[in-house]
């Protein structure tokens, strides 16, 4: 079921979520059941990329040599429209809280990873 | 009720040459002679963990090492809440009659065990191994995370304060890692780490050891007591916290007080958790030691400096006594207790008849607080 929709986790451009069909409740941090209400019926949904800024930072740091030749980059946490929030990585500069983003994907370190811009940005 | 009825802390930095085990060896030693004890008058040991030095059974390979053969021991691990937490369940053991006396160590050469892109990987998968590491975080940059949120509602201009307080504390502390007198403006003009923080509002990675002897309160054995102690683990990662401005500080540090029938109001000295600024700054709000927003500016008017109205690390804390992991929030325990015995030299301030002690782990995720009252 979950491997018909794309999810950057897996290395194929895509967000998934997981909506639990007892509850209804959220997930984006998966697991195999509803930490809410411990159902195991979920159903793997694609989410939008559409969300609001809820948190930004740059870093200018990396944690590691290999990826210190991408620093500075951004990273923001991002509240998408389908009610949960993930990491996302964003530009350095012009990216501000409360900021309407879409979600596309790029390459960093050894895999893929969500990069969101502000709504009409090219 | 238990008591505290020793400590033992080591100088902070960079101590090279040292190993984990030397530094707890050290720190328990000191804790030992404070306490008036013989290694075999101690039945029970709880120690941290070290990240350079793994172990599966760390408190028995220390045990070992050190020459105790304790009727009960294990290690805990809880992040930067670990010292305190060591303490708590101390606290408990004791009450509970499961050890008598029972010595708490921690240490670990976390600066020169390791390079520091280690320390900095090694920390950096406290992440989600899945959702967030793969995006190359750090643990500022999970903080910068909560500092933006914080910036936003309240403004951030001031929390430099913090970390101008701490070093300026640090500055008449014998054994801390950074004594150079900094101000607001070269916090704000300091190298960029994880926006808005930058390097002065982070500590340092340092070298060190703690130890306490906490046993059950015995009229003839004086020390400071453990009136209180409570936790709450609201997440682990960042982005599953429901709030980056709200966390489980004020539940925890609430129940801690409530248990030891004890108001906030009669708190007078505080020792909390200061990894970054933004950690010490929303750790006081949100036990209520500041109003929100408010607690740089408090800061900067004095009310937490030494002579202010709710001394706070006297010590300089994390962010400039220094950061060994375990041992790091252990060092504002020692020196409560120092300013409780009157024992705390130029730093002294009037000895605090009891004093709210706050830990964090994780990203502001696990808390743990100790309410301790002056048992001279």
């Amino acid at each position: 079921m979950s491997a018909e929709i794309p999810d950057w986790t897996t290395g194929r451009e895509g967000l998934a979520l997981a909506r639990c069909r007892a509850c209804g409740h959220v997930q984006y941090l998966r697991r195999p059941f509803c930490p809410e209400c411990g159902s195991e019926d979920l159903g793997v949904e694609q989410a939008s990329g559409r969300g609001t800024v809820y948190a930004v930072t740059v870093v200018a740091r990396a944690p590691s040599p290999e990826l210190s030749a991408h620093a500075p980059y951004g990273l923001a946490l991002v509240d998408a429209e389908e009610g949960f929030r993930f990491m996302a990585h964003c530009p350095p500069e012009g990216v501000a809280i409360g900021d309407p983003v879409l979600t596309r994907f790029r390459s960093f370190g050894a895999g893929l990873v969500p990069f969101v811009t502000p709504e009409g940005t090219p | 009720m238990s008591r505290i009825t020793g400590i033992g802390l080591t100088p902070f930095g960079r101590l090279a040459g040292a190993s984990t085990l030397d530094l707890m060896s050290r720190a328990a030693t000191d804790a030992l002679t404070d306490a008036g004890l013989e290694r075999r008058e101690i039945d029970g040991l709880i120690t941290g963990y070290s990240t350079t030095h793994p172990h599966l059974m760390l408190s028995t390979v220390f045990a070992e090492h050190f020459g105790l053969r304790p009727a009960y021991a294990h290690a805990v691990q809880l992040g930067g809440a670990t010292g305190f937490a060591l303490v708590m369940l101390a606290h408990l053991l004791v009450e509970a009659g499961a050890a008598r006396r029972i010595l708490v160590v921690a240490g670990e050469n976390r600066l020169s065990g390791q390079s520091r892109d280690a320390a900095i990987q090694t920390l950096a998968q406290v992440g989600h191994p899945t959702y967030e590491v793969p995006l190359g975080p750090t643990i500022p940059a999970y903080y910068g995370l909560v500092a933006s949120r914080y910036a936003h509602e309240y403004g951030i201009d001031e929390i430099a304060e913090l970390a101008v307080l701490m070093r300026a504390n640090a500055a008449r502390t014998p054994g801390a890692h950074l004594t150079e007198p900094i101000t607001a403006a070269m916090v704000r003009d300091s190298k960029p780490i994880a926006a808005p923080l930058r390097l002065l509002d982070c500590c340092p990675v340092s070298d060190g050891g703690a130890a306490f002897v906490i046993e059950r309160a015995d009229p003839a054995r004086p020390g400071p007591r453990i009136r209180g102690a409570a936790q709450a683990h609201t997440h682990q990662h960042v982005s599953a916290a429901s709030s980056l401005t709200a966390f489980g500080a004020r539940d925890s540090a609430g129940r801690a007080l409530a248990q030891g029938g004890v108001a906030l109001a009669d708190i007078r000295y505080a020792a909390i958790y200061d990894s970054f600024t933004i950690t010490l700054a929303i750790l006081l709000e949100e036990i209520g030691l500041a109003p929100r927003g408010a607690a740089g500016r408090l800061a900067r008017e004095g009310h937490f400096s030494p002579e202010g109205a709710m001394p706070l690390n006297t010590h300089g804390g994390l962010l400039s006594y220094g950061h060994c992991g375990v041992g790091g929030a252990m060092a504002h325990l020692a020196e409560t207790v120092r300013q409780m015995r009157g024992e705390a030299g130029p730093r002294q301030v009037a000895e605090p008849p009891l004093a709210l002690l706050h830990g964090d782990g994780g990203v502001l995720s696990s808390h743990v607080s100790l309410v301790l009252e002056n048992g001279r």
